[in-house]
């Protein structure tokens, strides 16, 4: 092995022609290391601020006040919770959503109040301004707010919030709030008051959603997890939740972890396609060194030393690069919080994490070696002879290559292998290796067509200049096909990523589309309608009819209770469902469900069959079971089937129900959509409230409309769907950054191998100039050669990409997201000749070193 | 030391068989200094490459210090040219990202052998102790091959093959790296095969074997 090691370090010695190989992989790295050093610097912060992300020990939460059985059973966890005379300490919190304004400005807006009782949060700072206030919500009368409610109000603090009937002080801001994902504040901003001040305020009635939660402190010494887990059924059995630190830190870091496997996918393929630069450089290196290669056969050296050593080479190189990379990487996690601003709802700090930047290393040392594999077998092809003569006949492989075969199944499990560490669970994993090569594929067929394209029409007629430089995409030894696919494959990345994320808004928009309405009414009373309507005509508006919304349980699933469902199941935290078994949120939740006897237009039936309108307006039999509508997901999730029967609570009345279609909702369409929808009649006289659409084009005037119902009608909440829809464009536009952000990593994964094809051709580009300035030709005339050759490289990586892109994104938008596809001609245009202009520049750049040369010097250099 | 029978090599080139070399058979004692001499295209340089089993007869068989050559794999073969056999080449074929002495220590160093202390008493030998550091790239024609020479006999080889060594020099060095040549093979007692189409030069071995359109057409001793 000596010999190998000797040879490796010496062939490495002049630098300069291995940096592009150094550097194939040191995109793919850094961005491997970024995200995983920010993903483990984002978990280990979350293990540190777990406690006062949930800010208490033990948390109980329900969509409805607690039961009487509940409550005792919180009485008796508190009673088991106690440690000698130490009892534990209970806080309350109830949060909703509500309309709220200020009566000295203008405007109202919808608020997310959170009314407290007791010491909560026991963990973790709250930083008012001015300081200290948090302590003396207490005393009620007051609130503190999100700084953004003042912005948002163009209010001061001081000034008079009027929440529902009450009207309370703003006594300061909330400057500091943990477990605060800053987008949240998008949603509408907090409102934190006392407990005492919510009957007040009348906006806990029939009909309105709401969050109960108590939270316990328990004394030092007392398990919680114990606790919760000898307690989880029973309170589930009364749809209460209970979690602890350790749950929601696990659950947290789940999700983080996810996320940061998902976004590792993305930098897991600019490291492979840094493998294919490594690949195409190492193929150069060899035509290179094809003669030293002979001169050690005929020393005595065997193939397999000298393959050892230039795979040494080609590891150590890929470290190198590797290295680099990490450092790239360490330093990006400064951009990545900022990329991720709003999303986080912990501070994450700055620091390189050993683990995260040990496995980019040997990622890179490892993607180096493996894609070196196949160009280095033809270390074997080279034979001792080659020192006394160039051409020759080349040795007759056998049929089958089993070293080729064995490089190739090791190149493909280790990709596959790659994928699975880095996806979120083993089968995306492997679907994801599976697109990448359909993708890669795919990308290297259309490359291929494309140049058989344009060597079938040939465009005679053009300028030499222009033909010449057509004509170098496909002499022998190009790169062409490789550098489409390095430098499409990333731009067919971020051109998906826009295509949906344009979609995805252009989906969701309201504002400009002309009848579809912007503001929604909820929580409107039956005894408000009259004056609702009458405030609408007041205002020049006409509304949709009032939907009407039922708030009901589920008292029983196919013959068996609620109760005992929700019983069975682990005593730990909530875990998939037992096969057969409804998922446990689906039996647990309130439904809010309508009663109409036609279907939406955001709906359509997909299984079973609708009710005659009208024929069960009549009444029926009380044990005969109502006909309902179920959206197909929910069926799905609860295991439920056209002709199943369910069992509704309805303030306390049971009405049996039968599944007589089942529906698909386009949830993305802002419209009254529903889980479950009832015939007309049954609940006709059922406790309900009323929704209602409207529109209205002008915002002041919308801004005006949601003020004078709130004041009217303090209940109801009015709500922007405009205002709804920035907020999502926001989260979409963050997530689609940090994907777009992951994304760029391959464009420059691809770049580096554009560099690599223009350094491996460099020398026949030399001899090509050099002739042609031999036989007359101006500088000019050379650069147009080269800018012809790399003009049409660009194009064909563009084009290929974007077909590429077209049908990937309408593959996702209509399978994945249901959503229509329409092309943002503009933009992706605008992208494709940016790559164009990048790829001509770089080729461009090449040329110093034709024009660098004297003829004549090129010629004895021959 | 080397022998060959009945040694017949043909190439396919657009199809059509192009036979090389002819049925040569001659046997090289041990020690000896044998020119193999012809025009341009006689088959002299296909003829080195069979005898020093860089290349696979057609027909025939060869075998180099006892050993049957067409037995061995390509590796088995090259094990045994790091270990029998020395090399010089019309265009020197030093490896250009190694250093003077490090060429000279690969045949030793392929070997697992202590190389720096003979490839310093070789670049002393060759008149290139100052310049063992150089690159191929700053060596004048000469100098690099001198330092060929001095890497063909780093190992002590049993046989030495010359494929026109001075081919690619001026008359005045050629004549220099020859008379180095000898020295060292009388010094070493190697076998010495050398081939050219240089009559003067042919003439300072001890046996010609003149090759003619791929056969063999005289194997005499020298005047």
């Amino acid at each position: 092995m000596r010999f190998p090691l000797l040879l490796a370090w010496r062939e490495s010695r002049s630098p300069r022609r291995l940096m592009l190989l150094m550097a194939s992989v040191t995109a793919g790295v850094a961005a491997l290391v970024a995200i995983g050093s920010f993903t483990r610097n984002l978990q280990a912060s979350v293990r540190d601020q777990a406690r006062a992300l949930l800010g208490a020990d033990l948390a109980m939460g329900s969509g409805a006040p607690f039961s009487p059985r509940a409550e005792s059973q919180v009485a008796q966890i508190a009673e088991s919770g106690r440690s000698g005379k130490t009892q534990p300490e209970v806080a309350r919190v109830i949060s909703f959503s509500a309309m709220a304004y200020v009566p000295r400005t203008a405007g109202a807006r919808p608020v997310q109040a959170m009314a407290i009782d007791g010491g909560f949060p026991y963990y973790g700072t709250i930083e008012t301004s001015p300081p200290g206030l948090w302590g003396r919500l207490g005393e009620g009368g007051g609130v503190l707010v999100d700084p953004s409610l003042l912005t948002v109000f163009d209010a001061r603090v001081g000034d008079t919030l009027s929440l529902g009937e009450s009207k309370l002080e703003i006594r300061g801001v909330v400057t500091n709030y943990p477990g605060d994902v800053g987008i949240r504040s998008a949603l509408g901003p907090r409102v934190y008051f006392s407990s005492k001040d919510v009957a007040g305020t009348g906006l806990l009635r029939f009909g309105s959603r709401a969050r109960y939660d108590t939270y316990l402190k328990l004394p030092a010494g007392v398990d919680a997890q114990r606790l919760a887990d000898r307690n989880r059924i029973r309170l589930s059995s009364e749809r209460v939740s209970i979690r602890t630190v350790t749950e929601d830190q696990r659950s947290l870091n789940n999700s983080l972890g996810r996320l940061g496997r998902f976004l590792s996918l993305i930098g897991l393929v600019a490291l492979l396609l840094g493998g294919l630069g490594v690949a195409s450089a190492v193929r150069a290196l060899m035509k290179k060194k094809m003669e030293t290669i002979a001169v050690l056969r005929c020393l005595g050296a065997t193939a397999g030393q000298i393959f050892s050593a230039y795979l040494l080479q080609a590891v150590a190189l890929g470290l190198a690069g590797s290295v680099l990379g990490a450092v790239i990487g360490v330093g990006l996690q400064w951009f990545l919080p900022r990329v991720m601003r709003g999303l986080l709802p912990v501070d994450v700090a700055f620091a390189p994490a050993p683990a995260a930047i040990g496995t980019g290393l040997a990622l890179g040392a490892w993607v180096a070696g493996l894609f070196s594999l196949l160009p280095l077998l033809a270390i074997r092809d080279v034979p001792a002879l080659a020192v006394l003569r160039r051409a020759f006949e080349t040795p007759a492989r056998g049929r089958r290559d089993w070293l080729r075969l064995a490089a190739v199944l090791v190149l493909v499990l280790s990709i596959v292998g790659l994928s699975v560490l880095q996806a979120p669970s083993p089968g995306a994993g492997i679907a994801f290796a599976a697109s990448i090569g359909i993708a890669l594929g795919m990308l290297w067929g259309v490359a291929v067509l494309l140049m058989k394209a344009v060597r079938r029409l040939f465009p005679t007629r053009w300028p030499y200049v222009w033909r010449q430089g057509l004509a170098n995409l496909y002499r022998p030894a190009n790169q062409t096909a490789m550098v489409i696919l390095a430098l499409g494959f990333g731009t067919f990345l971020l051109d998906t990523v826009y295509l949906v994320h344009h979609n995805l808004l252009r989906d969701l928009r309201v504002g400009g589309t002309q009848g579809r309405p912007n503001l929604a009414l909820f929580d409107i009373q039956p005894d408000q309608r009259e004056g609702m309507r009458a405030l609408m005509q007041r205002e020049g508006l006409t509304a949709d009819t009032p939907v009407p919304i039922v708030p009901m349980r589920i008292a029983s699933l196919k013959g068996r209770t609620a109760g005992a469902l929700l019983a069975e199941g682990t005593a730990t935290a909530e875990g998939p469902p037992r096969p057969g078994q409804p998922n446990r949120w689906t039996v647990r939740r309130e439904y809010r469900s309508t009663y109409r006897d036609t279907l939406g237009s955001s709906e359509r039936v997909v299984a079973g069959q609708t009710w005659a309108p009208g024929s069960w307006k009549s009444p029926h039999p009380a044990d005969e079971p109502v006909p309902i509508s179920v959206e197909a997901g929910l069926a799905k999730e609860m295991g439920l089937g056209v002709g199943d029967l369910v069992t509704w609570d309805v303030q306390g009345i049971t009405i049996p129900s039968r599944v007589a279609s089942l529906r698909e909702v386009e949830w993305a369409r802002f419209e009254p959509n529903f889980f479950v929808v009832f015939p007309e009649g049954p609940l006709a006289s059922a406790p309900q409230t009323f929704l209602t659409l409207t529109r209205v084009s002008d915002p002041t005037h919308r801004a005006r409309l949601q003020r004078a119902v709130v004041e009217a009608f303090p209940n109801v909440t009015a709500i922007d769907l405009a205002q709804v829809q920035e907020v999502i464009e926001k989260v979409i536009a963050r997530v689609s950054l940090a994907i777009r952000f992951m994304a760029l990593f391959s464009l420059a994964a691809g770049v580096i191998v554009l560099l690599g094809a223009v350094a491996a051709s460099r020398d026949q580009r030399i001899r090509e100039g050099v002739l042609l300035k031999t036989l007359g030709a101006t500088r000019a005339q050379v650069a147009r050669v080269i800018l012809a050759e790399y003009l049409s490289l660009g194009t064909l990586a563009s084009l290929s990409a974007l077909g590429l892109s077209l049908l990937g994104g309408w593959a996702l938008l209509h399978f994945q997201f249901e959503a229509p596809f329409a092309v943002p001609a503009v933009p992706l245009a605008a992208f494709s000749v940016g790559v164009v202009v990048l790829t001509a520049g770089i080729g461009l750049m090449s040329a110093r070193d034709v024009f660098a040369r004297s003829p004549l010097e090129a010629l004895r250099a021959e | 030391m080397l022998r060959c029978e009945s040694l017949t090599r043909t190439f396919l080139s657009g199809g059509h068989e192009l036979p090389v070399l002819k049925s040569i058979t001659l046997d090289v004692p041990d020690g000896s200094f044998v020119a193999i001499l012809g025009p341009s295209g006689s088959g002299k340089s296909t003829l080195l490459g069979l005898l020093a089993g860089l290349d696979r007869p057609t027909t025939g068989r060869v075998w180099l210090d006892g050993v049957e050559l067409g037995s061995l794999s390509e590796d088995e073969r090259a094990r045994l040219r790091g270990e029998k056999v020395g090399f010089v080449f019309q265009s020197f074929q030093l490896i250009p990202t190694l250093t003077a002495r490090e060429n000279i220590q690969v045949p030793l160093e392929l070997r697992e052998l202590e190389a720096q202390k003979r490839a310093d008493e070789l670049l002393g030998r060759v008149g290139l102790s100052g310049r063992g550091h150089h690159y191929p790239a700053q060596l004048s024609g000469g100098e690099q091959q001198r330092v060929a020479l001095a890497r063909a006999f780093s190992h002590r080889p049993r046989v030495l093959f010359a494929d026109e060594p001075t081919g690619n020099l001026d008359a005045a060095t050629g004549a220099r790296v020859i008379e180095l040549m000898s020295e060292l093979n009388r010094e070493v007692g190697t076998t010495l095969i050398l081939v050219t189409h240089d009559q003067s030069l042919a003439a300072r071995a001890g046996r010609i074997v003149r090759l003619h359109d791929g056969a063999l057409l005289s194997d005499t001793a020298a005047a």
